[in-house]
């Protein structure tokens, strides 16, 4: 392992003076980054370890109905939040399908909105990858690509964001409060991570040395909190990464939906709002037909990057599935498989 | 470790005879409590850390390391390559027997297959290792590998597993399935399996003169000795392999790999100890795997469905500069009875490492080709999977006619689908969805297993206070050796476990043979069992010949061992305990030594086989494709139960 500093600031101004260092990497639970380094993907000279920083590990409930989430807040804690299941209930259940209960409650909210991706060529140092090393091009075109990205990909890259948790996050409107050297700012979590473009190294809007301090739900998104599911199409119903997730919400009146919000995982390298989707079910009567109608309109724009064409109409089917889920309403508790389509079928308790 | 550190703390609950008591693990707490020590757990003085470097290609030559770079890293103490590596004892490119496999240790700068060790760098702590072999920056020269079947060189076979028969055939195939009213054609792929066991392989070499000390995981302990000692030029009972506790094994750890024998050769080098512990992405390569098989059934059938011939062909793939070929084909030559069967074969030459025997080789791979050709003929014939598997009964072995030792298997079909529920299945697929929606479908199989059994020792010692000490060098990989030895060995001694104190896992003591095969409780269980036995008769004979011993005498009627004492077997009322035998003998101790013997008269004239059937019900969710296995319900008929908790938690 590449020798490197640990350093563990006191404050916030410390941690953002010594971020702003070349070499530096901030570490919070650290089940992201120092795996990485441990296999040589991640180098960095210094860590700085925010694990501790005061002040950033709260839940904070606002007026208007809506909760602003410390970036050190443990994924469990987060999603075993009583208030917070019962308000943002498909947060609670992306969170509760991803990795495993140990992971859970090491990894905080900010590392996971900034996990790396899971394409293995970016993990093998043998591999060229134009996001691990800008411009040596990628091996993961014309290779195992069926875990790879159906909408907004580029010839410089093809991989998919990771994160169960920034799914419904996008699909939420959720707002990501930043520190930097040159102070605050906010950044729509729609907007945090980039496509690839000719740059895939740019993973995210951040500039280096910034920090995630919180992130913030809308009261607004609380209003679909009778009708929201996440649903997470996987290899293996436990401790797998989603092939293709999707996240739904929606606010009904009169027999009509009123407003949706939907959001696809494992499809691109961001949580992918499917916006067109949500205005084709906007204002409409809530039915099979519109459902399939939504789905075309999510996935009009996606070819397949590789051997993976299969996912643009598994996408279709997930999401014409969790729409229905979210017709039926949100469960009481947790489903005991969080986020598995096979749920209902094995009672209603989550047991993790 | 002390081993009778794993004695039992707690007082045992005695239900009468130990044998077949569902005793908690002996070692449990230990466990339990992280005071088990693993190889990796030791830290000797003056500790090197050895870190692999592996192939990143799977094929070609690598053409440089930047050995100076990984030397400038502070803590690096040496590299090992083929330009520096010391010679060994004995040629790593000569097979030393069915067990034995060519291994990579540097001896040249080829690259066979992908996760290769191709330098090896030794460091004062671990982390400068790793660094240290991360900067070795290797240049390959790199040649196309062949890894799909139709890249790979066939080859005939010239025996398949470890030395079991390419080919065989009983009766005559070709008439049999040229008489069949239909013939079903089954093809199955499989895909190659790696033991990747929870504690990853793991050495500490110690060398003091001449003499080899080893902390690591191994399934057959005494046995490897001889293979390290012969790489080393130094006699077997100059090393010392400690293992008392395995992470799982699964058969790799039977097999003497090139990454051990890597480190040990560093710990001579450096005169120092050295530590040596595979991380998980190595353990892909070089420790061995079971290798990928393509399998071809033809079941002919008559029009009642019975079978006419059933021939299993395979082709299993191997390295390319060394054999072993998973068993699969002979999955069928004693399942189902069938006037003709014929297994037979084929090799295919991968660049990939030399696959080795792991889990049930042959029967994983090869009966679940089997069953499902017999789903498929089922179907064809429009019978029920198990009305078509109890049709096709064996009654006597396929092939030779031998009776069974034991055969209960139409019992575990019975009892299996009686607790599965399997009489309401319907006949054709497709028919059930449960209320969600998800299609549900059942399926069954039977499973066989033979039961080897391997040449062991053991020794047993009734002490002065009346307590034993049993000995022998087993191998506890998780399946609970450490409970269930100590358990038949108390039952032959006629003590409470709680009495016994076992000391296993040590190459120094009485050799237990190979953890493997599913045959070591029945090996090195019987050598415990006979030295508990001759311990007693030598006790007995002690007592027999007193004429102060209330046994005095009984010579002819004998006497029978039970709960610390010996008994008249005429008069269970004329007993003394073994403490008093010995104490007025003014004998410390009697020692007994037992051996396992199979009886070859006995092994010629009858099958043995354990057998079962195993019922599944799994659904799928047909819009997604998710799929779950929802129920399993087994029935098995695997001999003596020594331990039932044991073997629930298999
Ligand atoms: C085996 C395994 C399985 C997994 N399965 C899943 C899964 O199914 N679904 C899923 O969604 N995730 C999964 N994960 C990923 C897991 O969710 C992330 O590793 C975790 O959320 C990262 O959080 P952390 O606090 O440990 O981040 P770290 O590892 O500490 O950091 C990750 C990255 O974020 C940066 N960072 C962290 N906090 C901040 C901050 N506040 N401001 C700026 N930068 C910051 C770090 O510098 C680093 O680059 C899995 C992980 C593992 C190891
Ligand atoms: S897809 Fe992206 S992450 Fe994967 S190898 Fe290509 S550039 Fe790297």
């Amino acid at each position: 392992m590449k020798p490197f500093d640990y350093v563990r600031p006191r404050d916030l101004a410390e941690a953002l003076a010594l971020g702003s260092e070349p070499g530096t990497a901030y570490l919070a639970g650290g089940t992201n980054l120092l795996d990485l380094m441990k296999i040589g993907v991640a180098r960095p000279d210094r860590i700085v370890d925010i694990g501790r920083l005061p002040g950033l590990a709260g839940l904070d409930w606002r007026e208007d109905g809506g909760v602003r989430i410390g970036a050190l807040v443990k994924n469990a804690d987060l999603a075993y939040d009583a208030r917070f299941q019962r308000t943002f209930p498909s947060v609670a259940e992306a969170l509760l399908s991803g990795a495993s209960a140990q992971l859970r409650n090491a990894a905080t909210v900010g590392g996971n909105l900034l996990q790396r991706p899971r394409c293995p060529y970016f993990q093998d140092l043998a591999s060229a990858c134009n996001r691990r090393a800008p411009e040596s091009g990628c091996d993961a075109l014309g290779g195992e690509t069926r875990r790879h990205a159906v909408l907004g990909w580029s010839e410089a890259c093809i991989a998919v964001n990771p994160s169960d948790f920034c799914v419904p996050m996008a699909a939420l409107d959720a707002v990501v409060e930043v520190q930097g050297p040159g102070g605050a700012r906010e950044i729509a979590l729609e907007d945090l991570h980039r496509l690839p473009g000719q740059t895939p190294e740019r993973e995210t809007a951040l500039e280096p040395s910034e920090l995630i301090v919180a992130v913030r739900l809308p009261g607004q998104a609380a209003a679909v909190a009778r009708h929201s599911r996440y649903l997470k199409v996987r290899e293996r119903t436990s401790y797998a990464f989603a092939v293709v997730s999707a996240a739904a919400g929606l606010e009904l009146g009169d027999g009509a939906i009123r407003s949706a919000r939907l959001a696809l995982g494992g499809v691109a390298a961001k949580p992918w709002r499917a916006r067109e989707a949500e205005a084709v079910l906007a204002g409409g009567e809530p039915s099979e037909a519109r459902f399939a109608d939504a789905a075309r309109a999510a996935l009009a724009e996606a070819r397949p990057s590789g051997e993976n064409a299969y996912k643009i109409e598994l996408a279709r089917r997930l999401i014409v599935r969790v729409l229905q889920q979210a017709l039926a309403g949100a469960p009481e508790t947790l489903p005991a498989l969080p986020g598995s389509p096979l749920a209902p079928a094995f009672g209603n308790r989550h047991a993790a | 470790m002390p081993l009778d550190a794993a004695a039992p703390r707690a007082p045992y609950v005695h239900h009468g005879s130990n044998a077949g008591q569902p005793l908690t693990r002996r070692d449990g707490e230990l466990k339990v409590t992280g005071r088990a020590t693993y190889a990796a757990d030791h830290r000797p003085e003056g500790l090197l850390y050895a870190v692999i470097a592996a192939s990143r290609i799977a094929r070609g030559r690598v053409t440089s390391l930047d050995v100076a770079a990984a030397k400038a890293h502070p803590g690096v103490v040496e590299v090992l390559t083929p330009a520096n590596r010391p010679p060994l004892g004995r040629d790593p490119d000569q097979k030393s027997g069915p067990f034995g496999f060519r291994i990579e240790v540097l001896q040249d700068d080829t690259v066979r297959y992908a996760g290769q060790p191709i330098a090896l760098v030794v460091a004062t702590s671990l982390e400068a290792a790793t660094e240290g072999a991360a900067l070795l920056d290797p240049q390959y020269e790199a040649l196309p590998p062949r890894t799909t079947l139709e890249s790979g060189k066939r080859f005939p076979a010239p025996a398949v597993g470890v030395s079991g028969q390419a080919r065989t055939e009983h009766g005559d195939v070709e008439a049999g399935l040229a008489a069949a009213a239909q013939v079903v054609r089954t093809e199955v792929e499989t895909p190659a399996q790696y033991h990747n066991a929870m504690e990853p392989h793991a050495i500490v070499a110690q060398w003091d003169g001449d003499r080899l000390t080893l902390d690591m995981p191994n399934q057959a302990i005494v046995m490897s000795r001889a293979g390290y000692a012969a790489y080393f030029g130094i006699a077997p009972e100059n090393v010392l392999i400690r293992s008392p506790f395995l992470g799982g094994g699964f058969g790799s750890k039977a097999i003497l790999n090139g990454p051990q024998v890597l480190a040990i050769l560093a710990a001579r080098m450096l005169n120092r100890p050295v530590k040596l512990a595979l991380t998980r992405a190595q353990m892909f390569g070089p420790v061995g795997h079971r290798g990928r098989t393509w399998q071809r059934l033809h079941l002919g059938l008559d029009g009642e469905g019975r079978l006419t011939a059933l021939r299993h062909h395979a082709i299993s793939a191997t390295s390319s500069f060394d054999t072993f070929l998973e068993p699969a084909a002979n999955a069928s030559l004693h399942v189902y009875r069938s006037p003709a069967i014929s297994a037979e074969t084929e090799g295919v030459r991968l660049d990939t490492g030399t696959p080795s025997p792991m889990r049930a080789p042959g029967e994983a791979p090869g009966s679940a080709a089997l069953e499902i050709a017999m789903d498929a003929a089922a179907d064809a014939v429009g019978m029920d999977p198990l009305e078509f598997r109890l049709l096709n009964y064996a009654e006597t072995e396929p092939g030779s006619g031998r009776p069974f030792s034991s055969k209960a298997l139409r019992e575990c079909y019975a009892e299996g689908a009686k607790l599965f529920g399997w009489a309401a299945r319907p006949l054709r697929p497709r028919q059930m969805r449960d209320a969600a929606g998800l299609r549900v479908g059942w399926g069954m199989g039977t499973a066989l297993f033979p039961c080897p059994h391997f040449a062991a020792e053991a020794r047993a010692t009734l002490r002065a206070d009346g307590t034993a000490l049993v000995e022998t060098a087993g191998a506890d990989m998780g399946q609970g050796a450490w409970t269930a030895l100590a358990q038949i060995a108390a039952e032959a001694l006629g003590l409470d476990p709680a009495q016994v104190e076992f000391r296993s896992g040590d190459s120094s003591l009485p050799d237990a043979g190979i953890a493997g095969g599913s045959g070591h409780a029945a090996s090195a269980g019987l050598a415990l069992h006979n030295a508990g036995q001759d311990a007693i008769a030598r006790l007995a004979e002690i007592a027999m010949r007193d004429p102060r011993s209330p046994l005095f005498g009984a010579d002819n009627i004998g006497v029978v061992a039970r709960a610390g004492r010996l008994h008249r077997r005429d008069d269970e009322t004329r007993s003394e305990s073994y403490a008093d035998i010995l104490a007025r003998a003014g004998q410390a101790a009697v020692v007994g030594a037992g051996r396992m013997q199979r009886d070859e008269e006995a092994v010629k004239e009858r099958a043995m086989y354990s057998h079962g059937a195993v019922f599944a019900e799994v659904k799928v969710d047909p819009d997604l494709g998710q799929v779950r296995c929802t129920r399993l319900v087994g029935a098995f008929a695997a001999g003596r139960i020594v331990n039932p908790r044991l073997v629930r938690s298999q």
